[in-house]
């Protein structure tokens, strides 16, 4: 159990996947205006990550390794994903509408969200057991979610402020993320 | 044949990728350490971007609407593929240092976007100078953004392995910033480019104005 929990913590604060692997940093920058969308799509990332985290683990080890394809790796997963993406939408869609007011216009985004195909990478990179990929994807995600949604709380702030005409949108909030960053690096020496 | 330069020239500037269009962020802010390194990741990237712009196009009248961005994204695994084994093969080094990211040149949103936004509405030609003119844009700005944070957070400038140190540039006294080839380093490098490159555009829009 200690094993899974230094994972957690490495995978969330250690080496947050926005702010120090830099994966999804699309969407990162993009629904970050707003407090709603930012949990609204952080939601629906540790939704699917997860998902997709177990579903490319077991294509990769039980069909991928057999059949000696694993060159063709980048191609399975990513239509593996947008798959899963479609199939995720009409599921909720059906079953819980509610649900899908609130993640459905962020799920399609979902596919080409770089977090989601790198996790499954990095997952089979290191050599991770079933169990402990889904734990570290579920992690990730949860580090995704909350970076985003403390980037959220930070550019609500700044709808308020004057900042130089140069600075306005993007700058600023990449200079914020830049910030968040040097924050999370003291995390460094915790694992 | 004028509009075929104008498609080649404004992934240039007007719509320089990434600073114009804000896509294709995570390999722009993950292997800039060295300018080396942003040059090999713009390549790679051009040329799945000068492939995945003909072939779309070619095939454009073949595509059902319903699934074409299944088919883009097929299209374009494909050609991230061969990249990721050519870079294997001959280009070690370079795969090793940019690792996952070569494989994620598949979900790099600019080749979608210019899939969809480009490719699959205008014929194999103004396709081709459209990649390639998005694809040297991206280079380039890759390039220039690896070298500044390589300029500042080492002091040397075309750093590629041991065997090929580069130049080392700056004075023999100088501290480097460690901090500029860290993660946040790479946020504040581009968030402060980006706002050089908006003062610039507004001042050429304040010279259009006075005319």
């Amino acid at each position: 159990m200690g094993e899974f929990l230094l994972l957690m913590i490495s995978a969330i604060l250690v080496n947050n996947i926005l702010l120090i692997r830099f994966l999804g940093n699309c969407p990162f920058l993009g629904v970050s205006k707003s407090m709603d969308t930012a949990t609204g799509m952080g939601m629906a990332v540790i939704f699917v990550l997860t998902l997709a985290g177990m579903i490319t683990w077991l294509v990769h080890h039980y069909i991928l390794v057999p059949l000696d394809l694993t060159y063709l790796r980048t191609i399975a997963f990513i239509l593996v994903i947008a798959t899963l993406v479609q199939f995720v939408e009409m599921v909720i869609q059906k079953t819980a509408p509610p649900l899908y007011e609130a993640l459905g216009i962020y799920l399609p985004l979902i596919t080409t969200n770089c977090a989601v195909l790198g996790v499954a990478i990095i997952n089979i990179d290191e050599g991770y057991d079933l169990i402990t990929a889904i734990f570290f994807s579920f992690a990730s995600a949860c580090g995704f979610a909350l970076a985003l949604v403390l980037m959220a709380g930070m550019r609500e702030r700044f709808a308020l402020v004057e900042i130089p005409k140069a600075f306005e949108g993007t700058a600023i909030g990449l200079i914020t993320a830049g910030l968040i960053a040097l924050a999370f690096s003291g995390f460094i020496g915790l694992v | 044949m004028a509009s075929l330069r104008a498609e080649f020239t404004k992934g240039l500037w007007t719509v320089l990728p990434p600073f114009r269009l804000v896509l294709g962020l995570c390999p722009t802010l993950a292997v800039t350490t060295t300018g080396i390194n942003g040059m090999g990741m713009g390549l790679a990237t051009t040329f799945v971007l000068i492939f995945s712009n003909l072939f779309v196009s070619l095939l454009r009248r073949f595509i059902p609407t319903q699934v074409r961005i299944a088919s883009f994204i097929v299209i374009i695994a494909s050609f991230v593929v061969i990249v990721e084994l050519v870079m294997q093969a001959y280009f070690y080094q370079l795969f090793k240092v940019l690792g996952i990211f070569i494989p994620l040149i598949v979900v790099n949103c600019i080749i979608l976007g210019r899939a969809e936004a480009f490719a699959s509405k205008n014929n194999p030609v103004m396709s081709l100078a459209d990649g390639l003119g998005i694809g040297l844009g991206f280079t380039i700005s890759l390039f220039v953004l690896g070298s500044i944070r390589e300029l500042l957070g080492a002091g040397s400038l075309l750093y590629y392995d041991a065997a090929h140190p580069g130049f080392h540039v700056m004075w023999a006294s100088f501290e480097p910033f460690a901090f500029m080839l860290k993660p946040p380093g790479a946020f504040i490098a581009l968030g402060i480019l980006l706002a050089f490159m908006n003062l610039i555009s507004q001042i050429q829009a304040q010279k259009g104005g006075g005319r």
